[in-house]
């Protein structure tokens, strides 16, 4: 599993950041952007899938690679 | 001025000023869910329309081609734009306005004012003391937002009591009474004149001095535009969080079973404050229809007003189970508190760190509480809906640590 923020959709209301920190954080201007390559480790699955279901952007994105 | 009619038909003379919108809307927005989602009244210049389900408001939300933010209050009578980027701004001028404040609210910065913010909600609770009855709007709730973002402007804690007075009359009063909103703004812009005139050439650590830096295309920022989103910082984080605060102790006040669950298991919080969040959202913007278009099926005609009311979005069922039911641990939350698209709340770093730590510390001090028998909570009128009065009972205060 891995997650993508949309940078063109993300609005920075930064739930994803709060909700699951290890995969995701903030730049300067409050927008998200996934940490590292995006790769989610299988303790972090059912986080990420929280991440995605509280983005009220529907920016987090979570591909099966 | 005169008390509005009372409303008889929600769909077609809604009126968000009638005594049972504020007390308790929630009722009349299920009922127009149901059967009409998007009411229409002819009390307002030129039409207003209420959109009550999620998928409407975020399409209006997410169009600033048809649904323009210069009026961002739906009002009797129409008054001037008064602009105040980038809540009042449209793309592509909203785009650098708000980009140029984005990073004073970064979660990074914001969360530097946490120990401020609960050394702020400890001294309210010492002045509290070992009371047996307050009233948690007016004695904690009210002043937490006024000293953080008098802290962050750069201007005295102490003009609390003005800040909240221009706040009443912009927001409140002036949606039916246009008189008492110019002088308010006028005196606003005067009081930040003044405090731009003081710096001088002198620049600290405070938003003011930030503003007065910063460019566009390199070019400082014009008075109007200045002055204009300074009004708009010291508006848009006071009774809204002030709001917030207080429907999350009143819910607790009134759900002695959530209350004992979340002291009991403090790692409830962050799920508890995006559920009151979500179903105590404080603020209802506005749009002025630019361009004639249809949404949900219904027809918008161009000069219309609408109120676009991320409350009503908030308790949609079509889009949460159990909508009409606080649930604190509610996991999957989507809700649109903040606003959805590019005008998303600017502080919303900031006042989920004030709502966290405002009921963090009031549980801590206080565990046991309720509403005083026989008094009832008086709640605001307009674009921000909150508690103004919450009498509460106290138990006993524990120790501060
Ligand atoms: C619980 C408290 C708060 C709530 C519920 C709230 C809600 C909102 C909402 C719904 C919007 C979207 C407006 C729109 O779509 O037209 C907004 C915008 C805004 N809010 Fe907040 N707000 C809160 C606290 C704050 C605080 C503490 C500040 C800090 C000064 C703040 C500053 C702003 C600004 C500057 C905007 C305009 C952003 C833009 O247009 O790009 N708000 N807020
Ligand atoms: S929750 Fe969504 S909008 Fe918010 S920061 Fe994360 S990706 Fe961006």
């Amino acid at each position: 599993m891995r997650v993508r923020v949309d940078a063109e959709r993300c609005q920075g209301h930064n739930r994803c950041c709060a909700i699951a920190p290890e995969l995701f954080e903030a730049d300067e201007l409050g927008n998200a952007h996934a940490r590292g390559d995006g790769v989610v480790p299988p303790q972090l699955e059912a986080k990420a899938q929280l991440a995605m279901k509280n983005c009220p952007e529907h920016a987090v994105r979570i591909t099966n690679e | 001025m005169s008390k509005p009619l009372p409303v008889m038909d929600w769909a077609t003379d809604f009126d968000h000023r009638d005594s049972r919108w504020i007390e308790d809307p929630f009722p009349i927005w299920d009922e127009l869910r149901g059967r009409c989602p998007v009411a229409r009244s002819a009390r307002f210049e030129d039409g207003a329309y209420f959109a009550s389900r999620y998928a409407e408001v975020r399409e209006i939300a997410y169009d600033s081609e048809h649904f323009s933010s210069r009026r961002v209050i739906v009002r009797e009578k129409k008054i001037t734009p008064q602009p105040a980027p980038p809540i009042t701004s449209d793309p592509p001028e909203h785009t650098p306005a708000r980009k140029l404040l984005l990073p004073a609210f970064s979660p990074q910065m914001i969360s530097r004012l946490e120990p401020r913010t609960r050394t702020l909600c400890r001294e309210l609770l010492d002045a509290i003391g070992d009371a047996k009855t307050c009233d948690a709007a007016v004695d904690y709730a009210q002043h937490i937002p006024v000293r953080l973002i008098a802290h962050m402007l750069g201007v005295p804690e102490s003009d609390g009591d003005l800040f909240r007075k221009w706040i009443h009359l912009v927001l409140e009063v002036g949606i039916s009474d246009e008189s008492v909103i110019l002088p308010a703004l006028q005196e606003m812009s005067a009081y930040f004149f003044a405090e731009i005139k003081k710096r001088g050439g002198k620049r600290g650590d405070d938003l003011i001095s930030f503003l007065l830096d910063a460019r566009i295309d390199g070019q400082p920022l014009s008075d109007p535009h200045l002055v204009g989103t300074l009004r708009l910082l010291l508006v848009a984080g006071i009774d809204t969080t002030w709001s917030g605060i207080g429907s999350s102790l009143w819910h607790l006040a009134t759900h002695p079973e959530d209350r004992r669950r979340l002291v009991a298991d403090p790692s409830l919080m962050p799920t508890a404050i995006e559920e009151f969040l979500r179903a105590y959202a404080p603020v209802t913007m506005a749009r002025e229809v630019v361009k004639e278009t249809t949404v949900g099926g219904c027809p918008f005609k161009e000069k219309g007003q609408v109120l676009l009311s991320f409350p009503a979005a908030n308790r949609d069922p079509a889009m949460f189970p159990d909508a009409d039911k606080v649930l604190i641990d509610r996991a999957e939350n989507r809700h649109a508190a903040f606003g959805l698209g590019r005008h998303r709340c600017l502080g919303s770093n900031l006042a989920r760190l004030e709502m966290t730590v405002a009921i963090e510390e009031w549980l801590a001090r206080f565990p046991e509480f309720n509403m005083t028998e026989g008094a009832r909570a008086t709640w605001s009128e307009g674009t921000v809906r909150g508690p103004r009065r919450l009498p509460f009972t106290l138990g006993k205060a524990r120790k501060p640590v």
